[in-house]
């Protein structure tokens, strides 16, 4: 299919179509409104389940039934509402049932505002509801990576009956690119062996969130646990540009990574030796990758909209065995490609320590901003 | 010489053999029972998808020989909604009690109601938080003990008792919403028929039907299963009429 002037909010919307979505529920919020909007008349002219909830409480809990009912569906929201979301997710995790989440995120905490940011890496990767569940999260940094990340995140949540949750700026949910869309799929009846559809000539199925006896949930638990292994093992995605010789590696994700190398280009035009590991999939997060990269960089730079959230995995990953500098843009500020460039520059040119907190340089660097 | 045994009375099909967990003199079983008897009656045992609540009924999914859901606290309307928007030919009911229906579930029962969805819901009104151990509810009498209104409820401080029935009544999207009583044999049957013609509400696609069952809690109201039900004779329907707070003009003409 030739490439189209796409809108990032409707494009998802069309792309989860085309992906076979059969059920959506969703509730306003900036700036997601428009994959709300765009569904309210695309599924039901296609015969396909479409209720705007009454909250986003409400939301993701018909998004939990139509899961139990094993369809392919999705809710929509942006940071607040996902917030409101989370007790439904730690259900749909504790059920083991597949069903996909998208977060267009907002400057934040609280109300904040609604220009685009990052602030919601640690709700998504770490952790946001209640209990011990791992999640799928992918974050595309384009209206062609979120279209083409639609379809991944619902074949990943059916393969490992685990959420599968989609973060991205507001920006790439706001700005219009060219892209190109799948073709339609059917709609695939797939008779799991586990949806709660009616007994219709076969045994009757519970599905719950449930284990009373504790070590019944110990043994949920640690099955989640070794699921999560099997995912960490199978798909983790990233993208490198520049890293082959790169001693300056620039780690960031979704826009702030795309912002990122437009400055690693500039650093490379002026003879600097850097390069960007973009990771597609946060969660799971590319530990591997940062650390066979620790044995050639001489510096990391993290790059995040918000106060430093992926920083902590990839110090993690790097174990102080090199320094690991940070600059972010938190609130709902997006870089420019020139101060990320001086970052690079400033990283280039200083005698760095491993024994700094990174955050301490970036809140001196950041105390113009006032 | 002894008569031939006959059988009179035996288990819905639609029922487990589980044993069900509840009190001794609690209504639950009596409720669950009636819903089962009404689904092997129908016979829609085999399409029907249960929703289980948070609280005494949580575990409602043993008993029932049907598919089974359970959903967070108060949002069973919306996981119902969820099942039967994607199976419109399937039967789908919540069975709920008051903490979650009318206390942390009023938005989902609301607009579920509103919105016309065409599930059933079974409402189990016995003035308190059972499960956690007999806390004040929205449905909890003026001046009525609790663990959590130790003085007696009191309306200044605490609020006046919510009327589920009245309030879901009054929404276009219902097509059946009734209250009744467990306390004798005669409300019992007279409960039996309204689950009956709730689920007919439902498999018509009349709309939105809703059963509200005014409930004893024999231990945490501090009472014997006789005198609870005397107090809900007493008290519980002066405060909650027992009648037919809508039925759609629809639903008037089916013959059961």
């Amino acid at each position: 299919m030739a490439k189209e002037l796409w809108k990032g909010n409707e494009a998802i919307a069309e792309a989860a179509v085309r992906a076979g979505l059969q059920a959506y529920f969703g509730y306003p919020i900036t700036p997601q409104t428009e994959i709300l909007e765009y569904l309210s008349r695309r599924m039901p002219e296609l015969g396909r389940a479409f209720v705007q909830a009454e909250s986003e409480l409400g939301a993701i809990n018909m998004v939990y039934g139509a899961a139990c009912a094993g369809v392919r569906v999705m809710s929509t929201s942006s940071s607040p509402g996902v917030s409101l979301m989370m007790e439904g997710l730690s259900y749909i995790a504790g059920t083991e049932v597949p069903a996909v989440l998208v977060n267009v995120m907002r400057g934040g905490p609280g109300l904040g505002n609604i220009a685009p940011s990052q602030a919601d890496y640690n709700q998504a990767v770490h952790g946001g509801g209640h209990g011990d569940y791992p999640r799928i999260v992918l974050a595309p940094a384009s209206v062609q990576e979120a279209i083409d990340m639609m379809g991944l995140s619902f074949d990943l949540a059916e393969k490992y009956r685990m959420i599968s949750m989609m973060i991205l700026d507001g920006s790439v949910g706001q700005m219009m690119e060219p892209a190109e869309m799948p073709e339609m799929k059917p709609i695939v009846e797939r008779n799991w062996d586990w949806a709660t559809n009616g007994a219709l000539n076969r045994e009757r199925r519970i599905l719950s969130s449930i284990y009373i006896e504790p070590a019944a949930e110990e043994v949920a638990n640690l099955r989640l646990a070794n699921r999560w292994k099997e995912v960490q093992a199978n798909e983790v995605r990233y993208k490198e540009y520049f890293l082959d010789d790169a001693e300056i590696v620039v780690v960031g994700f979704g826009t702030a990574g795309r912002v990122s190398l437009s400055a690693v280009r500039a650093a490379r035009a002026q003879g600097i030796k850097v390069g960007l590991l973009r990771p597609i999939t946060v969660s799971p997060f590319p530990y591997e990758v940062i650390d066979q990269l620790t044995g050639q960089a001489k510096a990391f730079l993290v790059v995040e909209m918000n106060m430093g959230q992926m920083l902590s995995d990839v110090r993690l990953a790097v174990r102080g065995r090199v320094p690991v500098e940070f600059h972010g843009r938190p609130g709902g500020m997006v870089p420019f490609p020139d101060e990320i460039l001086h970052e690079v520059q400033r990283v280039n040119g200083a005698n760095l320590s491993v024994q700094t907190d990174p955050i301490d340089g970036w809140l001196a660097r950041m105390a113009e901003v006032k | 010489m002894a008569a031939p045994e006959s059988l009179v009375y035996e288990r819905p099909e639609s029922f487990t053999e589980t044993p069900t967990h509840y009190c001794p003199g609690c209504t639950h079983g009596v409720a669950h029972r009636l819903v089962a008897e009404v689904l092997e009656e129908m016979g829609v045992t085999n399409r029907t998808i249960g929703v289980a609540p948070v609280g005494c009924a949580v575990f409602a999914y043993n008993y029932f020989d049907t598919d089974f859901v359970e959903a967070p606290h108060g949002r069973a309307p919306a996981m119902a909604t969820g099942v039967k928007r994607v199976l419109p030919d399937r039967v789908v009911f919540t069975y709920q009690g008051d903490g979650d229906l009318a206390s942390i579930g009023m938005g989902e029962i609301v607009h579920a109601a509103a919105r016309g969805e065409n599930i059933t819901v079974i409402f189990i009104n016995n003035a308190n938080f059972g499960m956690t151990g007999g806390q004040m509810a929205p449905t909890t009498l003026p001046g009525m003990k609790t663990t959590s209104s130790p003085n007696g409820r009191d309306v200044e401080s605490q609020g006046y008792p919510i009327r589920m029935s009245e309030m879901i009544s009054t929404l276009d999207g219902v097509g059946y919403c009734v209250r009744r009583s467990l306390h004798d044999p005669k409300n019992i049957r007279l409960a039996k028929k309204a689950i009956r013609t709730a689920f007919e509400t439902q498999v018509r696609g009349l709309g939105f039907s809703m059963v509200e069952l005014l409930s004893t809690c024999p231990t945490n109201w501090g009472m014997t299963p006789v005198n609870s039900l005397k107090f809900v004779e007493e008290h519980m329907i002066p405060a909650y009429p027992l009648g037919d707070y809508k039925v759609s003009e629809a639903i008037k003409q089916v013959k059961i």
